[in-house]
């Protein structure tokens, strides 16, 4: 079967590659927009029966999906490289390949998660991620959330479930208050950003504060906080627990860009240092979807040609990077949540492998073949993150499969044309 | 409002649910049963940490991102 | 230069790990060093097998299979040792054929074994498909998690290991790339495919297999399934070649090879390759295709021109002692190995007849006694 031909194919239906297709979508470039999602909008526009879409979101996703130039592929995986500029790609019906001139990959970050004691228990999950999957449709009413963690991304979910009928009982920050309140003070310089759901004030938010374990033995029942130096208990039906954000670098990486810190590095263009490949939006550095929203047309402009009207965005984009860099100085992770695993605490979800079992070991590669750490169908995708923060352990390069896929679909990989 | 067979019962659910709430909507919420016999739940709600993994019509899917359909059969796994 | 120990070990592959385990349980002081490279050990099925290519490899994979159900009971659950068979399918008349002769030949050598029929086939490995002629089952076959199993080998009393790459070797001493030399009594080369770089003169050529392993689907396979093809497409082929090999990990996952490419040091996962190789096994067993797969990657074989084994003294280097080129087989003969060699250096007579492996068949004649 031959491959899909495109003229730029992005990856990634979210604030940037939404972006990034229109911006790309004014010349008369064909663009194919994939997306591991059932739907258009990423993690901050996620759309679902319990969802409240912004309506600029509303307004873009129509005139993205709309566009006679752009197909929009939902619930597609990438699965591997089948040659020069040409993808493997899943969805559930079907394997097949997707050949382009330019790619733009707008991968999106993941939360950091890390291990706990009892932070397996049902009713534990990520911040974002309990987030998520409220709008999805997860019910919450008349249950009492803990929300934990660090960045504002714990007000959104907090948001998020409280208009869902949630009670929220406690949100947990781990950053200090000082720094917290340093960068709530300097809000004002970035109007409507997270305005709406930040709030120092909220009568549950605690800053110093982090989650020691999730307590319950088949299903969560309470969390102990470590809250300003002091330990308590607070009887809850859910956790959400995220520590910020990491990039969906995997891709990139394994198509041969650079990293700068755990990003992809990008040039003014927002161009990788991989010739025709671009990155937007939260895989290459956080900033929240407006910084994402002019990445991403910078990146859509450049790769169809269009450079004058890429560079007219990048005053802007200069001071969404501005707010980035505030951002990430409050939320600094706390040594001390290096220390929250115990020996027993599992530390691969996908193996069940404790702790224990990896410290001691000199390095990600030997720990994985001792204990099968990271062996498991999330291929470390969350134990690596895990072990890098709490070990320094670098961890391998993605192969291909770059997810779980039907052997059905690699079977497509035996026509690469070279 | 789709209506799925979830572990072998008939449930209803909202239009634009994903098999991850339908778990929790029809059931305990869990999606397996860990290596060592933990049962799980979904996590990541994004795609990333394989929790909600699935049998939805014979495959293995994720279940945060699938939109549950009628007729379809899902089973979590014991 | 003062000894470290009474033999250095180099490589903590499976084949290092058995011969310093066999050497240290006889009261010698073995010091391991490992580059931490990327081995066949980690890379390979773990599979335990008797194969009757020629009667050495019979010899060597028979004895060794016997030592691995001698250690089996001490061996912890990380290891994951178990005797599930390996049943090698015929898919026509013709290698229904090559499995009855194989059947007489194991029979004839004591080695239990099964033939069995069509239906019967299905009765045993549903997931099969229809129409395959036949097989033939090794009962005693098994399989291991062979990087815990080395792991544990090199816990034994007696054994020391450092992570160390050795730059040079002569005779029984070497040089750490740090430029410091150790000594001993002998040193024992099982360092896989990196001998080559330490001794040139060894004709071992990187052979490169692809592996993908599943998602846990529990149940699924019963035994090793191994097509009677492979007998044919994977030793005789010069060209890249693949066979169905299919095998139940304790875990429920199915891991799914085999592909052969020479000419190769790259270890990226080559997608034309993988699928070919993938192809292949779903053409045995179609419910495969979906499955999901979890991960794949890649390990390179020491393959000998013979494909037998290197073991015993080097001819040309006094104090050295080879133990290298096992290709695929190396976790199935490790034991067998590690008696042949420890016999050797304490003059014994071993236990299978050691020529067909002594190393001057490619090297000549010792130069020294």
């Amino acid at each position: 079967m031959s491959p899909e031909q495109t003229d730029v194919l992005i990856i990634g239906a979210g604030p940037a590659g939404l972006a990034a297709a229109l911006a790309a979508a004014s010349s008369t470039a064909r663009i194919v927009l994939l997306d591991d999602n059932p739907l258009a909008g990423g993690q901050i526009w996620r759309d679902g029966p319990q969802a409240e879409l912004p309506e600029q979101a509303r307004s873009l996703r129509e005139r993205v999906l709309g566009h006679p130039n752009v197909r929009h592929c939902p619930g597609t995986r990438v699965i591997a490289s089948a040659g020069p500029n040409t993808l493997l790609v899943e969805d559930a019906e079907r394997g097949w390949q997707i050949r382009y001139d330019k790619l733009i990959l707008c991968t999106g970050a993941r939360e950091l998660l890390l291990p706990f004691p009892g932070w397996t228990l049902p009713g534990v999950t990520g911040a974002g991620g309990l987030q998520a999957l409220i709008k999805a449709g997860l019910p919450v009413r008349d249950q009492a959330l803990v929300i934990a963690g660090s960045g504002p991304l714990l007000l959104a979910s907090a948001a998020t479930a409280r208009h869902n009928g949630a009670r929220i009982v406690r949100i947990a920050e781990q950053a200090a208050r000082g720094a917290v309140a340093g960068f709530a003070a300097q809000l004002p310089r970035w109007p409507h950003k997270l305005l709406q759901s930040f709030s120092l004030f909220d009568r549950q938010y605690r800053t110093g504060t982090h989650v020691l374990a999730a307590l319950g033995s088949d299903r969560l029942e309470g969390v102990r906080l470590s809250q300003q130096g002091n330990i308590v208990e607070v009887a809850c039906d859910r956790l959400a627990c995220g520590f910020g954000l990491i990039p969906n670098s995997q891709l990139g990486q394994a198509l041969g860009c650079a990293l700068e810190q755990q990003a992809l590095a990008v040039d003014g263009w927002q161009a990788t240092s991989v010739a025709g490949v671009y990155a937007a939006g939260e895989c290459s550095g956080f900033g929240g979807s407006e910084l994402a929203l002019v990445e991403g047309a910078i990146a859509g402009h450049a790769a169809v040609g269009e450079h004058p009207a890429a560079q007219a965005l990048w005053t802007r984009r200069a001071r969404w990077q501005g707010f980035a860099r505030a951002l990430n100085r409050a939320f600094a992770l706390n040594p001390a949540l290096k220390a929250l695993a115990t020996a027993d605490t599992l530390v691969c979800r996908c193996e069940d492998v404790a702790y224990a079992e990896l410290s001691g070991h000199v390095g990600w590669r030997e720990a994985k073949l001792a204990s099968r750490c990271g062996m498991g169908a999330c291929q470390g995708r969350v134990c690596g993150a895990a072990v890098q923060h709490l070990f320094g352990w670098q961890p391998s390069a993605p192969r291909p499969p770059f997810s779980p896929a039907r052997i059905e679909t690699l079977l497509c990989l035996e026509d690469i044309s070279s | 409002m789709p209506e799925l067979i979830l572990d072998g019962r008939p449930l209803r659910v909202p239009d634009g649910t994903s098999v991850a709430a339908a778990l929790a909507l029809g059931g305990d919420g869990c999606a397996r049963t860990s290596v060592s016999g933990q049962r799980r739940a979904p996590l990541c709600g994004m795609g990333i940490c394989q929790e909600c993994r699935v049998n939805i019509d014979g495959r293995r899917r994720l279940a945060c991102q699938t939109l549950c359909r009628d007729g379809m059969h899902v089973e979590t796994r014991p | 230069m003062k000894p470290c120990a009474d033999v250095i070990v180099i490589g903590a592959g499976i084949i290092g790990a058995a011969c310093a385990q066999a050497l240290a349980a006889r009261g010698l002081r073995v010091l391991v060093l490992d580059a931490g490279l990327h081995g066949a050990t980690a890379a390979g099925m773990g599979h335990l097998l008797v194969l009757d290519d020629n009667p050495a490899e019979l010899a060597l994979s028979k004895h060794s299979l016997q030592r691995w159900r001698e250690i089996a009971p001490a061996l912890p659950d990380s290891c994951a040792y178990r005797s599930n068979g390996t049943l090698w399918l015929a898919a026509n008349a013709e290698e229904m054929a090559v499995a009855e002769h194989k059947y007489q030949v194991l029979r004839a050598q004591g080695v239990a074994c099964e033939l069995v029929g069509g239906p019967a086939l299905r009765q045993r490995e549903p997931a099969l498909r229809e129409g395959l002629e036949g097989g033939l089952l090794i009962n005693q076959d098994g399989i291991l998690y062979a990087p815990a199993t080395a792991r544990w080998m090199l816990q034994a009393n007696g054994i020391e290991q450092r992570q160390a790459r050795v730059s040079a070797i002569e005779g029984n001493q070497v040089r750490l790339d740090d430029g410091q030399w150790l000594s001993a009594e002998a040193v024992v080369l099982a360092n896989g495919i990196q001998a080559t770089d330490l001794c040139p003169e060894l004709p071992i050529e990187p052979k490169k297999g692809h592996l993908l392993i599943t998602d846990r689907y529990p149940g699924s396979v019963t035994h090793t399934l191994v097509e009677l093809g492979y007998v044919t497409s994977a030793h005789n082929a010069s060209g890249p070649s693949t066979a169905c090999n299919i095998q139940p990990r304790p875990t429920g996952q199915l891991f799914i090879g085999a592909s052969r490419q020479f000419g190769t040091t790259d270890p990226a996962v080559e997608g034309w390759m993988l699928a070919r190789m993938l192809k292949r096994a779903t053409e045995y067993m179609p419910g495969l295709a979906q499955l999901n797969g979890i991960r794949a990657w890649t390990g390179f074989r020491a393959a000998s021109p013979d494909g037998l084994p290197l073991v015993g003294r080097h001819p040309r280097q006094d104090g050295l002692w080879l133990a290298v080129g096992h290709e695929g087989l190396g976790v199935t003969t490790a034991p067998a190995t590690a008696d042949l060699l420890v016999a050797q250096l304490f003059g014994e007579t071993p236990p299978l007849a050691a020529e067909p492996y002594l190393p001057e068949r490619f090297l000549g004649v010792a130069a020294c006694a």
